[in-house]
């Protein structure tokens, strides 16, 4: 395989991570803003979680008006840059831009979203201020995007407002988890610097909340609280030699290849437990990390996987290698990975079944677990009156987000389980309004 | 092979594609590329007076990513010595025998104009044209639109330059005029041999919204300027049009305004021209456009059986009428084709507030759906439908009944209420007022305008797995 070599530096790095949707020039987002048909009740808007108002951005561009269409977006999606290159816009909106259904290509609603913030963010076009201040106070916990907009939309209406952040940086998973060939860290840290000089919510960051009495304290101190804590590590797997050294879950994996770039060292074989679309990324940035062998190993067939097509599509493209219907029971190795050794299944009515006698070795000598993010169901069991569901997801009025501590609002993956980052964008700007209107109402 | 060769009024031309008198035929270098290239003929750029040119000179229409739909210049006629451009004439027509140079010449008093006709012919040029169309610049030194606005002063004009002509004289008219038949017919009185159209419209072709100041800006300012290119095909076509259906005129036309490829020269001959010229597509292309052109007139013409360019000239001329001459017992509607759509819905919205209120929206599919009783046949949802042929207007009426406008009022049966049931008429539904209101409110809100109360639930069909 080896398409990528290791990279050694930074500038190599980058090669090897290029981004999926470099920015457009001027001549191109011409081109390609003339192309929308401006769509009566356009099903792109539809799609859009947030409902952007897309041909009215497009043909704002068209005309000249970056300004305004970055206006319309971000009116729309705090995160405009960011979701116009992270976001799955194969199965949103570009997903549902009629010209599919003439097998021409889709506008690329992405990449003119992020034409046009990433102009009015470089040039620090000033388009939002904080309302009159109305003497009401909100704590967020998490700076992610769930937290960051939310932060956005009370400062709008407003509230004082505090976030508490564990890491040291904003934007959660936006910079720690996703993908680097979707976006920089440069590019998302722009974003956020841009929105809090408008928008001037404080953030603390390293505070995380983690006990009762600081969960008290923001009861007392707050007019209401809201949770954008997002989801937890990567959930164990339960099998002996897990605790080898470079067994290591996906999502910490990632968040340290982001932080680290070519720094991090990978396996020269290296195996993927998992069929979702971290386990394609995980088996993605591997690849690109210079791995020689890549194997992307599902309990299920390849149809079952979760991931979106295109995330496959993309894993094999750099070389990745399936392995369906295997099932690992044993990391094998000792401190150090040598192996997983596995047994094949089958699926006999949806039930995944062993079939004996058909383990195997699979030699490797890294694992990344990409088994699912755990729920923060211990954190969240310190909120008196917080019900979380069968899943741990936080229970929430499915209209205002308000939980069933009505002091408390949640959005985000710790709500909705896990999405992406345009749903935590779209629901927390709900959530903010909600607050505003209960907390008027009281 | 269909035979493209013209003699238009006795210049001959191996085809009907002559370059329009402009800066593409500015020198001998240019026209002998251009005639290596292809070119049938070449008018050579107006020759006269000693002029002094501005520096930013052009404008341009752009339409979304389209450069160049409409193009403007402020320029004048050649700024190069007289010398010059004769011994140019004489070498190009050395080495190309066979094409027509035509000599676009404007000078003032009659004596100026026996000398510059005398001159170019003694150079070789195969026929002349006189400028009356400049619309800025010259006309404010009475040249140019000057005459070409007044038919006394161009037949005087014209009669000067026959005084002493030996070779044929083609007058070139402006469109900056209300009736172009008028300078047409002028010309046709004062002896000239044929008509070319049309010359440059007067126009801004935009604003500078910075500096305050019409394009094309010299150091701060503008002016009107004269106006071109694929937008003013259509105005140049009715122009055509209405010369070569004049009985006053009968004079052979040369067609000018929007010509960039085969199709709109055919458009042009089939309206009456037997020349077609070419500034503006040869300025912003180059001269290699021009095999596109004869291989499509070619390719035209062999699938119509036309053996000459003459067997197309004027062609549709007889089908283009008065109003009052239509039959109104014709009747269209509009088909969507369900195979075809993509469900954009700009078929709706355009009759929906442009037109008739005959598109309906129906629950659970984005195609839309004719109501052929509002259909008015007005072909506005075929025209705005991204779709090739996914809209077609299917004739509706049996074709047995054939009534004009004229025929009525011929028959005293003109109307003198009104009762046209097709639109608008007292049998023609129209919806309340009222019911205007709140007509769309099922469009889906944009984030901005999405409110607490019609938020939907949370995407949970949406969730990434992990
Ligand atoms: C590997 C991976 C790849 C992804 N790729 C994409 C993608 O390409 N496109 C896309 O749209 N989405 C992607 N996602 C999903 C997306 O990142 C998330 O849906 C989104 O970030 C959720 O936002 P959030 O604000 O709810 O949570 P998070 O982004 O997780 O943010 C939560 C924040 O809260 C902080 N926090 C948590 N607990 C506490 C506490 N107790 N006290 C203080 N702070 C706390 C965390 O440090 C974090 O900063 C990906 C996710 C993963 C895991
Ligand atoms: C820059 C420029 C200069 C022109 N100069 C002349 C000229 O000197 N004499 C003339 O008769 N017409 C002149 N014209 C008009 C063209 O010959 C022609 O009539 C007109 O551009 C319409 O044709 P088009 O649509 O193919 O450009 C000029 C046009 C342009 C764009
Ligand atoms: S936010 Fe995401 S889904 Fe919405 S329009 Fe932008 S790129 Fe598409
Ligand atoms: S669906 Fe496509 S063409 Fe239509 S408005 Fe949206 S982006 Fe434009
Ligand atoms: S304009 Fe054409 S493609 Fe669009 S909805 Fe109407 S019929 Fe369908």
């Amino acid at each position: 395989m080896a398409e990528f070599f290791p990279p050694a530096s930074e500038q190599e790095f980058h090669a090897n991570f290029a981004q999926l949707k470099p920015r457009m020039n001027t001549t191109e987002a011409l081109y390609e803003s003339s192309r929308c048909l401006f769509c009566f009740d356009a099903p792109c808007i539809k799609a859009c979680p947030t409902g952007i108002d897309i041909p009215q951005f497009i043909r704002q561009i068209n005309t000249g008006n970056v300004t305004g269409a970055a206006l319309t977006i971000y009116e729309a999606n705090y995160f405009g840059n960011a979701c116009g290159k992270v976001c799955p816009t194969e199965v949103l909106c570009e997903g549902a831009c009629v010209y599919n259904l003439q097998d021409v290509k889709p506008i690329e609603i992405g990449r003119l979203q992020s034409f046009a913030t990433r102009q009015v963010i470089e040039s620090h076009k000033h388009l939002f201020e904080p309302g009159q201040p109305n003497g009401r106070k909100v704590a967020i916990i998490g700076a992610g995007p769930a937290g960051i907009s939310c932060a956005c939309e009370l400062r709008a209406l407003g509230y004082e407002v505090d976030v508490f952040e564990a890491k040291s940086q904003p934007s959660g998973l936006t910079v720690h988890g996703v993908a680097p060939y979707k976006i920089t860290n440069e590019e998302v840290l722009a974003e956020m610097d841009y929105l809090q000089t408008q928008f001037g919510y404080r953030v603390q960051y390293n505070s995380p909340i983690t006990s009762r009495p600081d969960l008290l304290a923001l009861e007392e101190a707050y007019d209401a609280v809201f949770l954008g804590i997002g989801l937890g590590k990567t959930n164990a797997l339960l099998l002996p030699g897990e605790e080898c050294e470079n067994c290591v879950g996906a999502v910490e994996f990632i968040e340290q290849l982001r932080r680290e770039h070519h720094q991090i060292l990978v396996g020269r074989k290296v195996i993927v437990l998992g069929g979702g679309n971290t386990a394609m990324d995980a088996a993605s940035e591997s690849a690109r990390l210079g791995a020689e062998d890549v194997i992307l190993a599902y309990r299920r067939g390849k149809d079952d996987m979760g991931a979106y097509d295109f995330e496959y599509d993309l894993a094999k493209s750099v070389g990745v290698k399936g392995l369906f219907n295997v099932s690992p029971l044993e990391i094998i190795g000792n401190g150090r990975v040598a192996g997983v050794r596995f047994i094949r299944t089958t699926t006999v009515d949806g039930q995944v079944q062993a079939v004996p006698g058909s383990e195997f070795v699979e030699d490797c000598d890294m694992v990344i677990k990409a088994t699912g993010q755990a729920k923060q169901t211990t954190f969240l069991s310190l909120i008196p009156g917080l019900q979380l569901d069968s899943k741990g997801r936080i229970m929430a009025d499915t209209h205002t987000y308000q939980t069933t501590n009505p002091q408390y609002f949640a959005s985000g993956d710790a709500l909705n389980g896990g999405a992406e980052v345009v749903n935590a964008a779209a629901e927390a700007k709900v959530a903010a309004r909600s607050i505003h209107a209960y907390l008027s109402a009281r | 092979m269909p035979d493209l060769s013209i003699n238009f009024a006795g210049i001959k031309s191996p085809n009907p594609f002559w370059l329009a008198s402009a800066p593409p035929t500015n020198s001998g270098y240019q026209v002998m590329k251009a005639f290596d290239a292809g070119w049938g003929g070449a008018v050579w750029k107006t020759l006269g007076v000693p002029v002094v040119n501005v520096s930013s000179r052009y404008g341009g229409v752009n339409y979304r990513d389209k450069r160049l739909i409409g193009f403007n210049n402020i320029e004048l006629i050649s700024d190069r010595p007289l010398a010059d451009n004769l011994r140019e004439i004489e070498e190009v027509k050395k080495h190309f025998p066979h094409h027509a140079v035509i000599a676009s010449l404007m000078v003032q008093s009659r004596e100026e104009w026996h000398q510059i006709v005398r001159d170019v012919t003694n150079a070789g040029a195969d026929g002349i044209e006189l400028n009356f169309g400049c619309p800025h610049g010259m006309c404010e030194r009475g040249m140019g639109s000057a005459v070409g606005q007044e038919p006394d002063v161009l037949r005087t004009i014209v009669e000067w330059v026959m005084e002493v002509a030996q070779i044929p004289v083609i007058v070139k008219l402006t469109p900056n005029i209300s009736d172009i038949t008028e300078p047409a017919r002028a010309a046709r009185l004062g002896g000239a041999d044929a008509i070319s159209l049309i010359n440059t419209i007067q126009s801004i072709v935009g604003v500078d919204l910075d500096l305050f100041a019409p394009y094309p800006i010299v150091d701060g300012k503008g002016t009107n300027g004269g106006y071109c290119g694929p937008a003013v095909k259509p105005i140049a076509l009715n122009m055509v049009k209405n010369c070569a259906q004049d009985p006053y005129v009968q004079l052979p036309i040369s067609g000018i305004g929007g010509i960039e490829n085969w199709r709109d020269a055919v458009e042009h001959i089939l309206l009456g021209a037997s020349s077609v010229q070419v500034c503006t597509a040869a300025m912003h292309f180059g001269f290699g456009i021009i095999r596109e052109m004869t291989a499509g007139l070619e390719q035209y013409m062999a699938e119509k059986g036309f053996h000459t360019i003459y067997d197309m000239v004027g062609k549709a001329l007889p089908n283009v009428k008065h109003w009052e001459e239509l039959n109104l017992k014709y009747k269209v509607t509009a088909n969507i084709h369900e195979d075809k759509c993509i469900g954009c819905q700009l078929c709706y919205t355009a009759c929906e507030d442009g037109a008739h209120q005959a598109i309906a929206l129906r629950e659970g599919t984005r195609v839309p759906e004719i109501i052929e009783e509002n259909c008015v046949g007005c072909n506005l949802c075929s025209l705005v439908c991204p779709v090739e042929n996914c809209i077609t207007m299917e004739r509706t009426d049996d074709g047995t009944e054939q009534l004009t406008w004229k025929e009525r009022t011929l028959a005293d049966t003109i109307p003198t209420t009104f009762n046209d049931e097709r639109a608008g008429g007292l049998h023609h539904w129209v919806p309340e007022p009222t019911a205007a209101l709140g007509k769309e409110k099922h469009k889906t809100l944009p984030g901005k305008a999405r409110q607490i109360t019609n938020v939907a639930p949370a995407p949970h069909d949406t969730v990434r797995q992990p």
